[in-house]
């Protein structure tokens, strides 16, 4: 396997009108080419702005933290992501190396211009295709996302697109270029489920032809165990258990991992109430000590939860946690 | 639960004339919900799911007068007021608005960026007059606030500082905020992960109740709708195809794009992959809808009847209708 993606410590914190908020503290992980990781985690955990941190995307109030390091594995060499400046240096990144799809479909579309046009343009910024080609390439990209009638809807506005049809745009605009590494945030929540499985077989596609990573933000754990290859969650900015996803779905380890699967709806027993984690994610203004999660865990263990924060802990060689639970002193 | 019809929609159809496609000629048109009678007792928590584009927040917003009806009836009429919406006078239309409210598809297109929360929620009371003076608001806002458990320090922050689980609770605040008796919920919980979803859920379910509310609830995660919805209309191609009591749609799916639906659920459980079964054939355009019945063209059950003629909704068993030519043959 080649590496694609290393992001060491990774911190970004946020200025906002209440004060300094910690986003994302210290999250590390790797992607290999080929590979598709999940992020799952609760809303407000900080996932999307891992995914934009990868290419620096986050706006000007973002600071990043001094240790955080993000380094790209291009065929040209590695790129360090923190060290690039001039949005010059970026656009190598973002759109070429780097596609991302968006959570919020209407504002990657500018509402004054076609969808086609869009393409076209973002296919000439970073390909050495002329008009022609990116205009077929466009339509047949729009036609493998399962947009009827491609052709017409290439000549449309966002806003004459359905939620579903405008986020399958999307997902063809992000993969006409063959990006190194796509980002796909929440990318199938407006697709219903035989347009999906359709979508998802056409990224494992790209991923098998070009050596394509992904990163797949999504709620929905079926999805990612029908998806991913590794899993990693995240609770209030941290990354609180990682692992191959066979092993994190069928044995999770973490008690947030362990809530998260049992709020899932389940078909078999439809009178069954749906529970919910107890409390509410607190604010990140009141981020809490020690463990984050230990002011709604049902397995709090008391003072040293609140106190200390738990280091991770490997229970086989890729599935890791950060629990007081499997701490050395814990399984004593 | 009462059998006094809230929503009682005839021969309703929403038609758009689209830009792009030809210069020549006329333009294309979409018939985004065509012909549909739906029923939708008061009271009731009403699921709405099908493919994507296939019509369901046009239907949701016909429901609320939002969409320009080009054919058909809709009759509201909640115990104290009877509207036909069609034919609404503007005083009338002013009292319906403040009965009826819809939670939009993209918690990050609702919101504008430059109010605050308490803004955002205020918002409708103030453009309905119907509170007196800025106590009397922020009393309302404060009590809807909390039943949607957002807490005063949000309620000055602006909407960017937020993430889209957070969001959606304040969209669900602010429709809540008028007190209306029927609520058009279009993917609400769609951005949502697992636990907060439940949550939300729950949420909904219990101010159903409580204010003995009617709910729309528009999705395409047919696990969620099984578990909160006590009624399911499927939608394809701006027809419903099928209607059915939720149990009843889950154990017994008559039509083959609703058993489609069912079986492209993906599982948690790793082993299953590839296992989903998948639907060949051509998504039909619709500008372009294809004669027949709309689903043939990627039905495995299709024959020639199928491609000539356009299946009624027809009763099929207590409360359940289904527009298929062969659902009797196919029962097995
Ligand atoms: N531009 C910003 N300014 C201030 N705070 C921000 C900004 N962007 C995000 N945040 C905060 O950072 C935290 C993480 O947000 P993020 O959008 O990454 O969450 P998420 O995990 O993607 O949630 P969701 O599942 O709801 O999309 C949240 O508390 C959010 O309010
Ligand atoms: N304002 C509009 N102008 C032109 N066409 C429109 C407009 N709104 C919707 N349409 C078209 O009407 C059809 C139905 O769209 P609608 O948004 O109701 O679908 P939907 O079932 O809600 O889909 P999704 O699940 O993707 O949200 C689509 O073909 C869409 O392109
Ligand atoms: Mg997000
Ligand atoms: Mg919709």
């Amino acid at each position: 396997m080649t590496r694609l993606l290393d992001v060491e410590n990774l911190t970004l914190q946020f200025d906002t009108d209440e004060g300094r908020i910690t986003a994302v503290d210290n999250v590390s992980f790797t992607l290999e080419a080929g590979e598709i990781m999940g992020l799952v985690g609760e809303s407000g955990s900080g996932k999307s702005v891992t995914a934009k941190s990868v290419m620096k995307l986050n706006p000007s109030n973002a600071h990043y933290g001094p240790e955080t390091k993000i380094i790209l594995h291009l065929d040209s060499g590695p790129v360090d992501i923190m060290s690039l400046q001039q949005s010059k240096d970026l656009q190598v990144v973002r759109g070429g190396a780097i596609s991302m799809i968006f959570q919020e479909p209407m504002a990657s579309f500018a509402p004054a211009i076609t969808i086609g046009d869009q393409m076209v343009e973002q296919l000439m910024i970073h390909t050495d295709m002329g008009k022609k080609r990116s205009k077929e390439l466009s339509i047949e990209m729009l036609d493998r996302v399962g947009i009827s009638d491609p052709s017409t809807r290439f000549g449309q506005y966002a806003f004459e697109l359905s939620g579903g049809m405008r986020q399958r745009a999307m997902i063809a605009m992000a993969l006409s270029t063959k990006p190194k590494l796509l980002i796909a945030d929440e990318p199938t929540t407006a697709l219903d489920v035989t347009i999906q499985a359709q979508v998802i077989d056409l990224m494992k596609d790209l991923v098998t032809e070009f050596g394509m990573g992904i990163i797949f933000i999504t709620h929905d754990l079926g999805v990612i165990a029908q998806t991913a290859d590794k899993v990693a969650v995240m609770y209030l900015g941290r990354l609180v258990e990682q692992g191959l996803v066979r092993d994190v779905i069928r044995t999770p380890a973490h008690p947030y991992t362990k809530g998260l699967l049992a709020a899932l709806p389940s078909l078999d027993d439809l009178d069954a109430p749906l529970v919910a984690i107890p409390g509410d994610i607190p604010s990140p203004l009141e981020r809490p000590g020690g463990c984050v999660f230990n002011t709604r865990c049902s397995d709090n263990l008391g003072a040293r939860c609140g106190a200390e924060v738990p280091t991770e802990s490997l229970l086989s060689s890729q599935h890791n946690v950060a629990c007081h639970l499997y701490s050395e002193e814990a399984i004593k | 639960m009462s059998q006094q019809v809230l929503i009682k929609a005839r021969d309703l159809s929403v038609h758009y004339a689209l830009s792009g496609g030809k210069i020549f000629g006329p333009k294309p048109v979409v018939k985004a919900v065509e012909g549909v009678n739906l029923d939708i007792a008061k009271g009731s928590f009403f699921g709405l799911v099908g493919e994507s584009g296939s019509g369901k927040t046009t239907l949701g917003r016909a429901c609320l007068k939002a969409a320009p009806i080009s054919r058909g009836t809709i009759e509201f009429s909640d115990g104290e007021v009877q509207y036909e919406l069609t034919t609404i006078d503007k005083k009338q239309l002013k009292d319906f608005r403040t009965r009826s409210q819809l939670i939009f598809q993209d918690p990050y297109a609702a919101l504008s960026p430059r109010m605050t929360v308490r803004d955002i929620i205020a918002e409708p009371l103030e453009v309905m007059g119907l509170t007196s003076s800025r106590e009397e608001t922020d009393e309302r806002v404060r009590e809807v606030a909390a039943k949607c458990r957002l807490n005063l320090e949000h309620l000055r922050r602006f909407p960017h500082a937020f993430s889209g689980g957070q969001r959606q609770r304040i969209s669900i605040a602010r429709a809540l905020v008028s007190r209306p008796q029927f609520i058009v919920a279009d993917e609400s919980v769609a951005a949502l992960d697992v636990s907060i979803q439940a949550d939300v859920l729950n949420l909904l379910k219990e101010i159903q109740l409580e204010m003995g509310l009617t709910f729309l609830f528009i999705s395409h995660d047919l696990s969620v709708v099984a578990h909160v919805c006590d009624h399911v209309a499927v939608m394809y191609l701006g027809r419903l195809v099928e209607s059915a009591p939720t149990r009843q749609l889950f154990s017994q799916p008559r039509h083959p794009y609703t058993k489609a639906l069912l079986s492209a659920i993906p599982s948690l459980d790793p082993d299953d992959r590839g296992k989903m079964q998948k639907l060949e054939g051509e998504i039909p355009s619709p500008t372009n809808p294809p004669p027949g019945c709309k689903f043939q063209t990627r039905c495995p059950h299709a024959i020639d009847i199928c491609r000539r003629d356009e299946p009624k909704l027809v009763h099929s068993a207590e409360g359940h209708e289904v527009a298929c030519h062969r659902w009797q043959e196919l029962l097995n």
